[in-house]
């Protein structure tokens, strides 16, 4: 499947399109098919969002997973700083994304 | 330490008015990124993988103790309450919010500091020894002419975008701390045999994807011509530098494919044409500089140290440096803590540092290139009293120049170019040698961990390298040996096939086994490798 992410513009923050608009999180992130480049020239141009791309990603346990470890990191945040991921209170989802 | 005149401190202010239009007009879509982009990387801001990214320079890594409470209430306000001090003596933040961006150059601005040339293809920080003004065998102190290039450097109209980035480091010990010949220009303050002082420049080096050792070139210009020979080197690589392809741009590739020989006569050819044109600045300058570097107020004191408490006396032992003042010693904060991230430093810790360095150090600090920080003037009569404020703080680790002692960059963790992470390696591996015990029989060792090609961790470097690479999408990591990038500079070399991440821990453990198996009386890791060689490394790793 192919997920679209990218950076809001005024805080910089990582972002998903999750079929309507941008999302923190990568669980809310959908399949764009073919749709990818055409999504991304229109949310860029309206700028609400900051260089945006496509990713491949796979379908596990319903949800999204990049297949790039790159792409894993910043859907969850820092490895070394569990604190500061999405999911301060799951130390195992570290785990899951490496 | 140097204090802005008028005209330093307009250029910042007009700097930081410029930003905050440019980053306005991004934000409500007058600039498309495209455009904003050069501009910002002009200013220090990055996109990073999580958020923007702010580096700011801290000139040949000095600093005071306002412009680290200014660095640590940046991290509290704007960013989420650290900092990270790199390889280039600067601090950058992970969290930084676009809107926020010219407030905060602002902030620095106040203090003196700025974001300028911190990225893009211009002429970087200039970086120094981080004992400068303090080691007892230094020549002079570099640092006023590093702050004379740093003058040069700014805002050059010629140099703003040159074909790579360029990066200088100015030293004035033949003990070199600052990695100065993997400079694109490494510059040492020596004495002639009529004992006049001049620089004598080494062009060429680096380290990212094709490391280099910088030739010397000329071993002696007059003072008077410092700039002038600086410009002759940049004019000749702004001209035929490759613009064609990144990965082949930077000046130790022009270097390299023409010869130093022909290099360097290009650059005489410049440079006596240049003297004609009368370009460099009056020598008064540079003597208006210098008082600002001058020595603080030294007293006579205490000349030894009490080591009846073994633990202080191993921070002693390992992270003091001698003083050209025999009552005084240089201080290392190591900011490397067993299983921490190397270079990272809480605003609390900040804080407490200046404070240090106002009681302790006539108000200065320096940020090492290995990621630490320095209080270049300390009391023997205090350094009990600095030791426990820092032990309590978790800042006393006496780990200096050992294997806990790790340079690793961001890498996958915060970094968009990395391929791999670094920081877990760094972690683990200080964890592990702490707890078996083996990093106090080892010594002298330098670990350095990059996770892409372009080495911003130094691994070429390290007495142990680690290379992070992307292999089909997992992380995997290349182990070298035999690197330093000490005044015997050298470039280690690759051991052989890859490890991934448990493996490279161990494949570092074997090797230091090795090392302890085979050192002879006095030898250090380095030693112990140039006098073996690779084959009984290599042996160990893979047969």
């Amino acid at each position: 499947m192919i997920i679209l992410t990218g950076n809001d513009l005024k805080s910089g923050a990582v972002v998903w399109w999750d079929g309507a608009e941008w999302s923190l999180h990568i669980e809310s992130a959908v399949d764009v098919g073919d749709e990818a480049e055409a999504i991304m020239a229109r949310e860029e141009s309206a700028r609400r969002v900051n260089v945006p791309y496509s990713v491949e990603a796979t379908l596990t346990d319903g949800i999204a997973r990049p297949n790039h470890i790159k792409d894993r990191v910043r859907g969850l945040g820092p490895t070394v700083r569990p604190d500061l991921t999405l999911k301060p209170d799951n130390p195992a989802a570290i785990e899951e994304i490496v | 330490m140097y204090k802005y005149d008028q005209y330093d401190q307009a250029m910042v202010d007009a700097r930081v008015a410029e930003f905050r239009d440019q980053a306005q007009r991004r934000i409500d879509g007058k600039l498309t990124e495209d455009q904003f982009k050069p501009l910002r990387l002009m200013n220090g801001l990055y996109l990073q993988l999580h958020a923007y990214m702010l580096r700011v320079a801290v000139p040949y890594g000095t600093l005071n103790s306002t412009q680290m409470h200014v660095l640590a209430d940046i991290a509290d306000k704007y960013d989420r309450g650290y900092g990270h001090f790199t390889t280039r003596q600067n601090i950058q933040y992970n969290w930084i919010k676009l809107e926020d961006a010219g407030d905060i150059l602002a902030d620095l601005a106040k203090v003196e500091m700025h974001a300028i040339q911190t990225s893009g293809n211009c002429i970087r920080n200039i970086s120094s020894d981080h004992f400068a003004g303090a080691a007892q065998d230094e020549l002079v102190d570099p640092r006023p002419y590093a702050e004379l290039l740093r003058q040069w450097s700014s805002f050059h109209p010629e140099f703003m975008y040159l074909p790579r980035k360029f990066k200088i480091a100015v030293i004035a010990s033949d003990t070199d701390r600052a990695a100065m010949r993997l400079h694109d220009i490494g510059i040492q303050i020596v004495k002639n045999a009529d004992g006049e002082i001049g620089a004598s420049f080494y062009v060429g080096g680096g380290m990212g994807r094709t490391p280099m050792i910088a030739p010397n070139i000329r071993d002696f210009v007059p003072l008077d011509q410092l700039i002038t020979y600086s410009e002759a080197c940049l004019r000749v690589y702004n001209r035929y530098g490759r613009r064609d392809n990144k990965y082949k741009a930077r000046i130790k590739i022009l270097v390299h494919e023409l010869g130093a020989e022909e290099y360097t006569r290009q650059v005489e050819e410049e440079f006596a044409h240049l003297l004609e044109q009368g370009i460099e600045p009056p020598i008064a300058e540079l003597e208006r500089i210098k008082p600002f570097f001058a020595d603080p107020a030294f007293e006579d004191g205490t000349k030894t140290v009490d080591r009846s408490d073994p633990d202080f006396a191993l921070w002693v032992d390992r992270n003091t440096h001698r003083h050209k003042h025999d009552s005084y010693v240089s201080a290392v904060v190591s900011l490397k803590p067993v299983g921490g991230i190397p270079g990272d430093a809480t605003a609390e810790q900040m804080h407490l540092m200046a404070d240090l360095a106002k009681e302790y150090s006539f108000d200065e600090l320096r940020v090492m290139h290995t990621q630490n920080i320095v209080l270049p003037h300390v009391k023997i009569a205090d350094l009990h009293a600095l030791w426990t404020k820092l032990e309590a703080a978790g800042l006393g680790t006496p780990n200096l120049d050992q294997i806990g002692d790790i340079i690793a960059c961001p890498g996958l963790d915060y970094c968009s170019l990395a391929n791999a992470r670094s920081i877990p390696l760094a972690q683990k591996i200080s964890e592990r040698f702490k707890a078996n015990g083996k990093e106090d029989t080892l010594g002298e060792l330098k670990l350095k961990i990059s996770g892409c090609i372009n080495a911003c961790g130094h691994h070429h470097a390290g007495h142990i390298g680690i290379l992070g690479v992307d292999k089909k999408g997992v992380e995997n990591y290349q182990l070298s040996l035999g690197g330093s990038e000490a005044e015997d500079t050298a470039l280690g070399k690759i051991t052989g096939r890859g490890f991934d991440e448990d493996g490279v821990i161990e494949a570092v453990e074997t090797v230091t086994d090795v090392y302890l198996a085979q050192k002879e009386d006095g030898e250090r890791f380095l030693d112990t490798y140039n006098r073996i060689g690779m084959a009984p490394f290599k042996e160990a790793l893979y047969d």
